[in-house]
C-alpha cells in the first residue's frame, strides 16, 4: 500500500506513532538519551554490587579456608581443643539425614498438592482460592517463622517428637514445601491440556489420565523444582537451630534419637569461637557447603536441559 | 464402572436408518453466556454428519457436548434433550467416563502422546483393562486407521516423531483402539496438507461402515464430499444484550445443503458470499 493511498486520518495517525517511535530510538532528544544512559548505569552498578559481594565471599572463604581442605575435613569429628584437625563429621552426616527426611517428605506432599490444585480442586470454590493464595503467602515467610512452628508443634505440642534430627527434617520440609507446590504447579501448568483430552476421551478416569500422562510429563519440571528446593534446604540453619540443631554433636547423629547438627550450623559454631583457627575451620566449611549447593544446583540444571520439552 | 443402561443404549430400532444421536432443544452454556440455543437434529448410525458454520457458531461446543468432553470446562452446562440410542446422555444414572469410551474424538490439533507410537494405542485398551491381545488390539487399530504399513517397523519410535498427518490417523487408531461406536472429529485435518487431508477423508469413508462419524469442518469441499448429512450454524448476535448466541439454522442431507437449501443464510455460507 502506498502512502498516497492511505486515508488522511490513518495518516496523522501513522505519522505521530512514527514520530514517537524516532523519540524513542533516534538521538535527537538529548534529554532522552541522558536519561537512558543514567537508567542503564543504574542497572549495571546494582549487578555490579551484586557480583561483587558473591565474589567477595567466595574469596574470602577460598583464601581464609582452602589450606584447610582435605578429607579430614569432612571426616573427623570437631573439636573444641584441637581446631587444626577438627572436620564436620556429624554436621554432614546430620544434614544428609535432614535432606533425606526433607526429600521423602516434599516429594509426595508436594506433588500430592499440586496435583490437587492444578487437576481435581475447582477453582470457582473460595476455599481453593484461599488455599491457593496462601501457599504463594508461606512462600515468602521468613525462615525463622517455620523454626518457631517447628519448635512448637512438631518438637513439643502435639506431635512431641523432641530435638531430633527428624524434626529438623519436618520443619525444613514445611519451610520449603510452599516452593515446591509452587514449583510442581507450574510444571503442570506447562503440559498443554490437549494431554490430558486426548487421554480422557478414549475414557479412563481423570485420575488415571493425570497419573499416566499429566504427571509423567510434567515429572522433570517438578524434580528440578524439587532440587532447587533441596538446596535451599541445605543452606537452612536458622530454623534449624530453634528445633535442637544447635547443639555441639561429636558423635554420629541418630535420624530419630539424640542431638544432631548440620552443616551451616557447625559453621555458625565455629564461626562464632575467638580463635582464629576456627575461623578457617567455618570458612572451609563454606567451601564444603558451596560444593554441595553447586553439585545439587547443576544436577538441576542437567535436568531441565536433558528433559525440556518443546509440544 | 455403571453399564450406561446398556439395554436402554442398545435399544434396537426397526428403521433402516437408526437414530444414534438425537437432540432436542439443547442449549449449552459457558457460565453465564448461553454460546448455543435451541438445537435440535437427529444423527444416524454408520453415517457421516458435518456440522458446519462460520467462527465461534458452536460447533466444537455442540460436539464435545456430545461425548461430555464438555463436563471438563468449569462452568459448562448443557440443557435440553440429548439422547444416545434413547438414553439421555446428561441422565444421573450415567458416567461420563463410560460415556467417552463408546463416543470417542479426535482433535483439531494432532494431540499424540509423548510415547512410542505403539503406546499410544495400546494406552487406552491398557488403561480400560481391555481383554485380548494388546499386540493384536494394536495392530488391528494401526490397520484400522490405514497406518499399518507406515509405522509397523517402528512401532517403538517416539510418535512425535512421525508427520501431521501420521499423527492424526495415530490418533484415529488410539480411538478405534478402545472399539467405541462414534467417532467425533472436530477440524480434524485443519492443520494437515491436502495429501494427508485426503488420506484421512479416504479412512472416514472406510471408517464410516463400523462407526457413526461426527465431524466438524471449516472446509465445504470436505463436507460436501465426505458427508451424508450436514448441519448448518450460525451466530445470532441479540444487539440488546450484546450477547452472541449459535444457532442452528438448518440440517439436512448434504447434496440439498449444497445445492438447494432451504435457508437464504445457508445459501450465502455455501457459496461463500457469508459476511
Ligand atoms: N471454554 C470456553 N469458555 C467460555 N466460552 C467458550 C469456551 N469455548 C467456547 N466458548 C464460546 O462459545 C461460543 C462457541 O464456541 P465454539 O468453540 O463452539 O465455536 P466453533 O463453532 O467451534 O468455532 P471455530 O470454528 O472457531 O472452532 C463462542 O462464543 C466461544 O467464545
Ligand atoms: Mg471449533
Amino acid at each position: 500500500m502506498t502512502s498516497s493511498s492511505v486515508p488522511k486520518r490513518s495518516r496523522s495517525a501513522m505519522d505521530a506513532s512514527a514520530a514517537a517511535t524516532q523519540a524513542l530510538y533516534g538521538a535527537s532528544d538529548p534529554g532522552l538519551r541522558i536519561r537512558s544512559i543514567v537508567f542503564r548505569s543504574a542497572l549495571l552498578l546494582s549487578m555490579t554490587v551484586a557480583l561483587i559481594a558473591i565474589i567477595g565471599i567466595i574469596s574470602w572463604a577460598v583464601v581464609e579456608g582452602g589450606q584447610r581442605l582435605s578429607l579430614g575435613l569432612l571426616t573427623n569429628n570437631p573439636s573444641s581443643f584441637r581446631p587444626e584437625t577438627a572436620g564436620y563429621r556429624p554436621a554432614i552426616l546430620g544434614s544428609f539425614q535432614i535432606i533425606a527426611g526433607v526429600i521423602a517428605l516434599i516429594i509426595p506432599l508436594g506433588v500430592g498438592a499440586a496435583l490437587y490444585l492444578e487437576q481435581f480442586a475447582n477453582k470457582q470454590r473460595w476455599y481453593n482460592r484461599a488455599i491457593e493464595l496462601n501457599i504463594q503467602n508461606l512462600a515468602g515467610v521468613p525462615s525463622i517463622v517455620f523454626g518457631i512452628l517447628g519448635l512448637a508443634f512438631i518438637v513439643r505440642g502435639p506431635l512431641d517428637m523432641g530435638f531430633i534430627a527428624a524434626a529438623g527434617s519436618a520443619t525444613i520440609a514445611l519451610l520449603v514445601l510452599p516452593t515446591v507446590i509452587l514449583a510442581s504447579r507450574e510444571a503442570i501448568k506447562a503440559v498443554p491440556p490437549s494431554l490430558l483430552e486426548g487421554a480422557m476421551a478414549l475414557g479412563v478416569t481423570r485420575w488415571q489420565a493425570v497419573w499416566k500422562m499429566v504427571l509423567p510429563a510434567a515429572a522433570p519440571g517438578m524434580l528440578t523444582g524439587i532440587i532447587l528446593a533441596v538446596a535451599r534446604a541445605i543452606g537452612e540453619a536458622a530454623p534449624l537451630l530453634l528445633v535442637g540443631a544447635a547443639t555441639f554433636v561429636t558423635f554420629d547423629p541418630n535420624f530419630w534419637e539424640g542431638g544432631y547438627s548440620a552443616l551451616p550450623v557447625m559453621i555458625y559454631q565455629y564461626a562464632g569461637r575467638p580463635q582464629d583457627e576456627f575461623h578457617v575451620l567455618a570458612a572451609a566449611g563454606v567451601l564444603v557447603m558451596l560444593g554441595l549447593v553447586v553439585v545439587v544446583n547443576s544436577v538441576a540444571v542437567w535436568l531441565r536441559a536433558k528433559y525440556e520439552r518443546t509440544w | 464402572m455403571k453399564e450406561l443402561g446398556k439395554e436402554k443404549l442398545m435399544a434396537e430400532s426397526a428403521s433402516t436408518k437408526e437414530e444414534v444421536f438425537s437432540l432436542d432443544g439443547v442449549n449449552v452454556y459457558y457460565g453465564d453466556s448461553l454460546a448455543v440455543k435451541d438445537v435440535s437434529f437427529p444423527i444416524y448410525k454408520n453415517e457421516i454428519t458435518s456440522l458446519i458454520g462460520p467462527s465461534g457458531c458452536g460447533k466444537s461446543t455442540i460436539l464435545r457436548s456430545l461425548n461430555r468432553m464438555n463436563d471438563l470446562i468449569p462452568g459448562a452446562r448443557v440443557e435440553g434433550d440429548l439422547q444416545y440410542h434413547g438414553a439421555d446422555i446428561y441422565g444421573s444414572d450415567i458416567d461420563p467416563v463410560q460415556v467417552r469410551k463408546i463416543i470417542g474424538m479426535v482433535f483439531q490439533k494432532p494431540n499424540p502422546f509423548p510415547k512410542s507410537i505403539y503406546e499410544n494405542v495400546a494406552f487406552g485398551p491398557q488403561t480400560l483393562g481391555m481383554k485380548g491381545n494388546l499386540d493384536d488390539i494394536v495392530e488391528e487399530a494401526l490397520v484400522g486407521a490405514a497406518l499399518w504399513d507406515e509405522v509397523k517397523d517402528r512401532l517403538k519410535d517416539n510418535a512425535f516423531g512421525m508427520s501431521g498427518g501420521q499423527q492424526q490417523r495415530l490418533c484415529i487408531a488410539r480411538t478405534i483402539a478402545v472399539k467405541p461406536d462414534v467417532i467425533l472429529m472436530d477440524e480434524p485435518c485443519s492443520a494437515l496438507d491436502p495429501v494427508s487431508t485426503y488420506k484421512i477423508e479416504d479412512l472416514m469413508m472406510k471408517l464410516k461402515e463400523d462407526y457413526t462419524i461426527v465431524i466438524v469442518t471449516h472446509n465445504m469441499q470436505q463436507a460436501a464430499r465426505v458427508a451424508d448429512k450436514t448441519a448448518f450454524f450460525t451466530v445470532s448476535s441479540n444487539d440488546e444484550e450484546g450477547s452472541r448466541t449459535g444457532v442452528l439454522v438448518e440440517f439436512d442431507e448434504t447434496g440439498k445443503i449444497f445445492s438447494n437449501p432451504a435457508d437464504q443464510r445457508t445459501q450465502d455460507y455455501v457459496t461463500g458470499r457469508f459476511g
